[in-house]
């Protein structure tokens, strides 16, 4: 069984962003064709007045849970003004947060992060929080009111995968009880299966469908990756060993023969 | 014999009218802003006739009909084929190799021919040049496609077209939303700067995994640079993050560029039905021609003929979705 994600289970471990693709119609037909179960948005960019309306209704009608985003913000009070109004847009208490500290890497700020999750927690949000790999971090984040950690793969849109499994791997054994989402830096399936075989709880991915040749193909790719990671996760895989163990057994084979 | 009310003097309205005019009909239009100017979003487009570069990144009719551009704009207004050059920063050049894979029309091109074909831009070592691209000024284009009707005997009402017309031709863009439920605005921001100390002779692309934006050349030291596409329907003035975004990247093609004057600031809504194609719909005894999306100068040709095929001799192009005459 999934964890629950603020008392809610996905439907599957698929997170799809929306932005960046060719066009509405190509973003909904990547949603259907995949099954990905949350749909996430930016609003900072499209926000003044609620202008990117028409927009933000396509989303909503896609039917699939909807987790706003504050991607582009800098900084605590810009973050928490985006929060603000995406709770208004999408009727969500839901919002992932994203605080970047580095225009190039698009690192996020984890020291703003954890102050901005404090803020929006005590104020009824249920924040997912993009931040690194780093266990004390999470651990803030923790205790600042998230239930959700969202560490990154590699930094936003490089399609570099799991840069770092091992500290990862760390997080998963760190927050055994916690819903763990890979969340930035997935380019292939194989890289959404390797986290799902971490036994992370979902991955979410929007540079890599929304930029491919065929990103409704690629969706459907990322969700069988999702799937088929999740499944060799709790099938309890065996362990890798340097030499050859034969499925059957050789010795006593000749006296039988 | 029948008139045809072509409503909106946008780049749509005049090529739907022109196509018509051309081929015999009697063609009246109504815009209440009246001849073309800067009310319309048309005004404010860089005329890129570039199938092949907006094929990277859109539907395959983009660029078959694209190319039926370059040779209808030829015969109404003067159009430079120079090629389009497309370049990007030694970080981002896995975005180019992407664009190419994406796309059709180019040559690989290195540091020298780079430099041979565009000497003022600094320190790109590879490109990909469209040779067979050309480019246009917009508002020329306009003006031209207007006195040629005007000339034909097509009569101009400034004022809103009266309801209840028969033979209806709706080029209205954005205002004809209230009657096509999947139309929507997508924002785009551009300046007009002059910097006359830079010589570029031809349309640039600069690649940027975020912000790709293009220059293209006015004549005189004038320069289009554009555009952001943004999903939102404010049009109301440009935002600093993307004034600096346009600027950034004039300035990276060279660094003279930012001694340029800005002359002028262009934000409006560009009209996009869901997959960012255009559309011909009769609904009534009006036929609705939108959705140029980024493509209005590349697209109007095709659409104006799909519209005049259909009103002429009820033939209906694959840019007609639904006809309820």
């Amino acid at each position: 069984m999934g964890k629950s994600f603020y008392g809610v289970e996905l439907p599957n471990p698929l997170m799809l962003g929306t932005a960046q693709y060719p066009s509405p119609a190509i973003l909904e037909e990547a949603f259907r064709a995949s099954g990905a179960g949350v749909a996430t948005v930016s609003l900072r960019r499209e926000g003044a007045g609620g202008a990117g309306q028409t927009f933000w209704q396509m989303i909503a009608d896609l039917d699939v849970l909807v987790l706003p985003n504050t991607a582009g913000c800098h900084t605590v009070k810009e973050a928490v003004t985006t929060a603000h109004m995406a709770r208004e847009v999408f009727d969500t208490k839901w919002i992932k947060l994203e605080l970047i500290g580095h225009t190039d890497s698009l690192q996020p700020d984890v020291f703003q992060l954890v102050e901005a999750a404090r803020i929006l927690s005590e104020d009824g949000f249920e924040v997912f929080p993009y931040t690194t790999e780093d266990l004390i971090v999470g651990e803030r984040l923790l205790e600042a009111g998230c239930e959700v950690l969202m560490p990154w793969g590699a930094p936003i849109g490089s399609g570099r995968g799991l840069n770092n499994t091992y500290a990862l791997r760390a997080m998963r054994a760190e927050f055994p009880d916690v819903p763990l989402v890979v969340d930035a830096g997935i380019g292939l399936p194989s890289h959404a299966a390797a986290a799902m075989e971490l036994g992370f709880d979902a991955v979410l991915l929007n540079t890599a469908v929304a930029k491919a040749g065929d990103p409704v193909a690629m969706a459907k790719g990322m969700m069988a990756a999702v799937e088929a990671g999740q499944m060799g996760f709790e099938a309890d895989p065996i362990e890798a060993r340097d030499m050859a163990e034969a499925s059957t057994p050789v010795i006593g084979k000749a006296f039988l023969s | 014999m029948t008139l045809y009310s072509v409503i909106g003097a946008g780049v749509a309205g005049l090529a739907v009218a022109t196509e018509l005019a051309e081929r015999g009909a009697e063609v009246q239009v109504f815009d209440p802003a009246g001849p073309p100017g800067p009310h319309g979003c048309s005004w404010w487009a860089g005329g890129m006739l570039a199938p092949w570069c907006e094929y990277e990144n859109a539907e395959e009719p983009v660029l078959r009909f694209g190319q039926e551009a370059i040779g209808w704009w030829s015969k109404r207004t003067r159009v430079t084929k120079a090629g389009t050059l497309v370049v990007a920063n030694k970080r981002d050049l896995p975005d180019m190799r992407r664009f190419a894979r994406r796309t059709e029309g180019f040559a690989e091109v290195g540091r020298e021919k780079v430099a041979a074909l565009e000497p003022d831009l600094h320190g790109f070592g590879q490109g990909l040049f469209f040779e067979d691209e050309a480019h246009l000024d917009p508002r020329k284009a306009l003006q031209d496609l207007y006195r040629g009707l005007v000339d034909k005997g097509v009569t101009f009402h400034k004022k809103i077209a009266p309801s209840g017309l028969e033979n209806a031709i709706d080029c209205r863009g954005l205002s004809a939303r209230e009657y096509l439920y999947d139309l929507r605005g997508v924002k785009g921001e551009m300046l007009i700067i002059r910097a006359p100390d830079v010589e570029i002779t031809r349309p640039v692309r600069l690649l940027h995994p975020r912000i790709p934006l293009y220059i293209v050349p006015r004549g005189d030291g004038v320069y289009m640079l554009g555009a952001t596409s943004i999903e939102s329907e404010d049009s109301s003035r440009i935002t600093a993050r993307s004034m600096l975004e346009l600027l950034s990247a004039a300035y990276a093609l060279n660094p003279a560029f930012g001694e340029a004057e800005v002359l002028e600031i262009g934000v409006d809504l560009r009209p996009a039905f869901p997959d960012n194609l255009p559309r011909i719909r009769r609904l009534g005894r009006t036929i609705y021609a939108n959705g140029l999306y980024r493509h209005g100068y590349l697209l109007a040709p095709a659409l104006a003929k799909g519209v005049a095929d259909l009103a002429l001799h009820n033939i209906h192009s694959e840019m007609v979705d639904e006809d309820r005459a």
